[in-house]
């Protein structure tokens, strides 16, 4: 029987704690919709997607009400465009990108993602395409998310591709100047990218996956902080323990969402991903953990050490409460949508530095951090290939979506709106050159612990 | 399906004979009821079921909303799954 306590314990989580299912995310594979002609794929492409997600925003919708969980977003995923559109004769995969977008708007979900390349250990024709075309595609679009896999523990990493994507990444900046450069913000560049990771702007419909999944993200920093401070001086196996608790009550929601989805949608259940996804309201942060661990702010010494708990313990909490966990599962620490990062990086405790050491024990990497933006392609290829390397050695996913704004210089902030939040821009250690080193191009070897046979 | 009613605001006359009243009047049956007085607030939870019920849940659920609203209660009715799924293995 569950108690008065219970009950109104859930429903404060989710009144004051912020609880939240992040996201219904369907995968679905576009793979049978290849054709020669680049008009007929685009229509077989916008075909699939609203005939299979024709219902999701509602499903969604009536989850949230009979429940009173919110389910933030609805969103489609779908198999890279450098392979779907392979077959295409033609020199650019805009086209395609336009087509998600409708798509998305006729369907009502607020992010499509999978105008993506997975190029670790080289590129094919459509590779190519699709990365040339990203810039273009970005800005002509609202809705469409872009992801590059260039690096991972079993190909290495292709150094190639690093030196391209800082050009790419600049390109996206200009050509959406007058957006605050945020078709940046929808640009994921990674090293060993789950091909089932359900939160953008990385998500893409992985090329091992079933025709279609629903897969759910769950969330809650706002709930881990709230019951870390009733913990006040307690030592840190009282604070695993407790985080491991409360991770296992907010991912138990989330695969009860997830079976609803799935048997009301009638498509198979993929993956729960166990991640502490912050906004930028106030109650929402993973920083505001950090800090109430007892740092003063995050960014001081000991920070790194606080994430590693943290990532730790929500992983295994989470992990007995799901019959499938996947994608990236860990806690985000992207800068601009977290209240708490924001103020550290405002008060000037937070460095990139500081944030890039912490990529090596969080869920994913550099996240939503708006640079100066007369920083140089390569300096930005040079801040991926070190992300990247951390993920290839490390065996785990790392990324980098940073935003070069255009104009704007250490001591300006940018406003990106709504859950991409606001970022005062961060400083980069540019006055030294990173450019011969990204010149050489080529493949970084895979690393040692790749031969595992 | 079994449902769970929360109410939460300041005490008055007669908050448990208006919530009983609307689901008496939709046949939704009321199984158990627990309430306390804390710091002059009120806090009822109670299961019901509305298997034998006409009205959608999120008709029953805007009903019971703007009653509420009306002098000054929050009332949520959800389906008691999420409780069960959360406190109990």
């Amino acid at each position: 029987m569950i108690t008065i306590d219970d009950i109104l314990e859930t429903n404060r989580m989710i009144t004051e704690n912020k609880l939240d299912v992040r996201t219904i995310t369907m995968g679905i594979s576009l793979r049978d919709c290849a054709h020669p002609n680049i008009t007929q794929f685009c229509q077989n492409v916008y075909d699939k997607i609203t005939r299979s997600a024709e219902f999701l925003v509602k499903t969604g919708e009536d989850i949230e009400a009979e429940y009173g969980i919110p389910i933030i977003h609805k969103r489609v995923s779908v198999t890279p465009i450098a392979i779907a559109a392979e077959a295409c004769k033609t020199d650019t995969y805009v086209p395609v990108a336009e087509a998600m977008d409708r798509a998305a708007r006729e369907v009502g979900i607020n992010f499509i993602g999978g105008f993506s390349a997975l190029v670790e250990k080289g590129y094919t024709s459509g590779d190519r395409i699709l990365i040339n075309s990203i810039p273009q595609a970005l800005a002509s679009t609202e809705l469409v998310c872009s992801s590059v896999n260039l690096g991972s523990t079993k190909a290495g990493i292709n150094m190639d591709c690093v030196r391209e994507m800082g050009e790419v990444i600049k390109r996206t900046a200009e050509l959406t100047r007058d957006r605050e450069a945020i078709g940046c913000a929808k640009l994921v560049v990674f090293s060993n990218a789950p091909g089932d990771n359900p939160f953008m702007a990385g998500a893409f419909h992985g090329v091992s996956e079933a025709e279609k999944v629903v897969s759910v993200g769950v969330s809650g920093p706002g709930v881990v902080k709230h019951a870390l401070e009733d913990l006040k001086g307690a030592d840190f196996t009282e604070v695993a323990e407790t985080i491991k608790k409360t991770a296992f009550k907010i991912t138990r929601v989330g695969q009860l969402v997830a079976r609803e989805a799935s048997k009301r949608l009638g498509v198979p259940f993929g993956i729960i991903d166990l991640s502490l996804a912050p906004t930028p309201a106030v109650g929402d942060s993973v920083a505001h953990i950090l800090e109430e661990m007892g740092l003063e702010s995050c960014g001081a010494p000991g920070t790194t050490a606080a994430l590693a708990l943290l990532n730790d313990a929500v992983k295994k909490g989470g992990l007995m409460a799901s019959s499938h966990v996947g994608g990236l599962s860990g806690a985000f620490i992207p800068v601009s949508e977290d209240a708490g990062m924001i103020n550290a990086v405002a008060r000037g405790s937070l460095s990139i530095e500081k944030l890039e050491a912490m990529t090596c024990v969080c869920s994913v990497g550099l996240d939503m951090i708006a640079i100066a933006g007369d920083t140089s392609a390569a300096t930005i290829s040079g801040i991926i290939a070190d992300e990247a390397a951390i993920g290839m050695i490390n065996n785990k996913t790392t990324a980098v979506r940073v935003i070069p704004v255009p104009g704007k210089k250490v001591g300006d902030s940018v406003e990106f709106g709504g859950l991409l939040g606001y970022c005062p821009i961060v400083p980069v250690k540019s006055e030294y050159s990173s450019a011969a080193f990204i010149a050489r191009g080529g493949r970084i070897p895979a690393p040692i612990r790749s031969l595992t046979n | 399906m079994k449902l769970v009613v929360t109410i939460v605001g300041k005490d008055r006359v007669g908050i448990i004979a208006m919530v009983s009243n609307i689901l008496a009047e939709n046949n939704v049956n009321i199984l158990n009821i627990n309430q306390n007085i804390m710091d002059g607030f009120f806090n009822m939870v109670m299961i019901a079921e509305m298997g034998d019920s006409k009205i959608k849940l999120a008709e029953l659920q805007k009903l019971l909303h703007e009653k509420g609203e009306e002098i000054n209660l929050d009332i949520k009715a959800q389906h008691q799954e999420i409780f069960n799924v959360m406190h109990k293995i």
